[in-house]
């Protein structure tokens, strides 16, 4: 199961459709790493809204992504984590660090937009 | 209800695995959150065979109920691989042999009502874990 990745301005969205396996997961970091840099993306959203279960391997995976395009020049943001999936990986131990998280892809844009906003203030 | 077996040798068989226990929940009545917490059970358990033992079995079945008055999912996940030396050591937050998180077993026990594992040096490993109907 292909994950299809948008371009939407300064920003890629990966839209998650179905259950991945971890080949799958693998191959939509692979994606992302490339594609950040051939489109010069400053973002990242990947949206799981669809995925019921978020075990350590898809954690990690994440975790990974974010680790990787940080150093590629962009910041990601998970959207769309259940309620109920949320439950399950705060009881197996899991924690997201090295993404930001945001409830939907409204607020991840306006989120990204502030950050790029405040970075280019900073490096003024 | 028959019992449930599905061969586990690939990461595809981790995604059929943890579906099927996720709609035999729904169909049981457990709520969502419960669904997706023995979805999320059966991920790791059925991983851990991919990863340290290359192939074995996840069952699914119902175990009638026992003085509590309430029956259960049984999920037994086992194979013949390498076993597990130390298993306090491995159900340990952290401790992990493949450079991972370590936190698929104790995380699993988190996750569910019961559970058990059985470990052999040579032999193999059998963990059993329930969530009460
Ligand atoms: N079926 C198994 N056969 C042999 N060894 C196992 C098996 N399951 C677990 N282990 C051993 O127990 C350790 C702990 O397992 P656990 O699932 O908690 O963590 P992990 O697999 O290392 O990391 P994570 O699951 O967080 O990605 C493993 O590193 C491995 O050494
Ligand atoms: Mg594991």
């Amino acid at each position: 199961m292909e994950v299809p990745i948008l371009k939407q301005g300064d920003y890629l969205i990966a839209s998650i459709q179905a259950a991945l396996s971890d080949a799958d997961l693998l191959r939509l970091r692979d994606d992302l790493a490339q594609r950040v840099g051939r489109f010069r993306s400053r973002g990242v959203i990947v949206d799981v809204t669809v995925l019921d279960v978020m075990d350590s391997f898809a954690v990690r995976t994440l975790r990974n992504i974010g680790q990787i395009l940080k150093m590629r020049g962009a910041e990601t943001v998970i959207v769309g984590i259940q309620p109920e999936v949320a439950f399950a990986m705060v009881q197996l131990g899991l924690t997201l660090t090295d993404v930001w998280t945001a409830l939907d892809l409204e607020e991840s844009i306006s989120f990204l937009d502030r950050l790029m906003k405040a970075g280019r203030t900073q490096g003024e | 209800m028959n019992d449930i077996a599905i061969s586990i040798s690939s990461d595809q068989d981790i995604v059929i695995a943890r579906q099927r226990g996720r709609e035999l929940a729904a169909k049981l009545g457990f709520s969502s959150t419960e669904q997706i917490a023995i979805a999320t059970a059966i991920s790791e358990l059925s991983r851990n065979i991919v990863e340290y033992a290359k192939r074995g079995e996840v069952i699914l079945s119902l175990t009638p109920s026992q003085g509590n008055g309430r029956g259960s999912l049984q999920i037994t996940a086992r194979d013949r691989g390498p076993g597990i030396p130390d298993v306090a050591l491995a159900m340990r937050d952290g401790y992990s042999t493949s450079r991972s998180l370590g936190l698929g077993l104790p995380g699993t026990r988190r996750l569910m009502d019961e559970f058990e594992i059985v470990s052999k040096p040579g032999k193999g490993t059998t963990v059993t874990i329930r969530k009460w109907i």
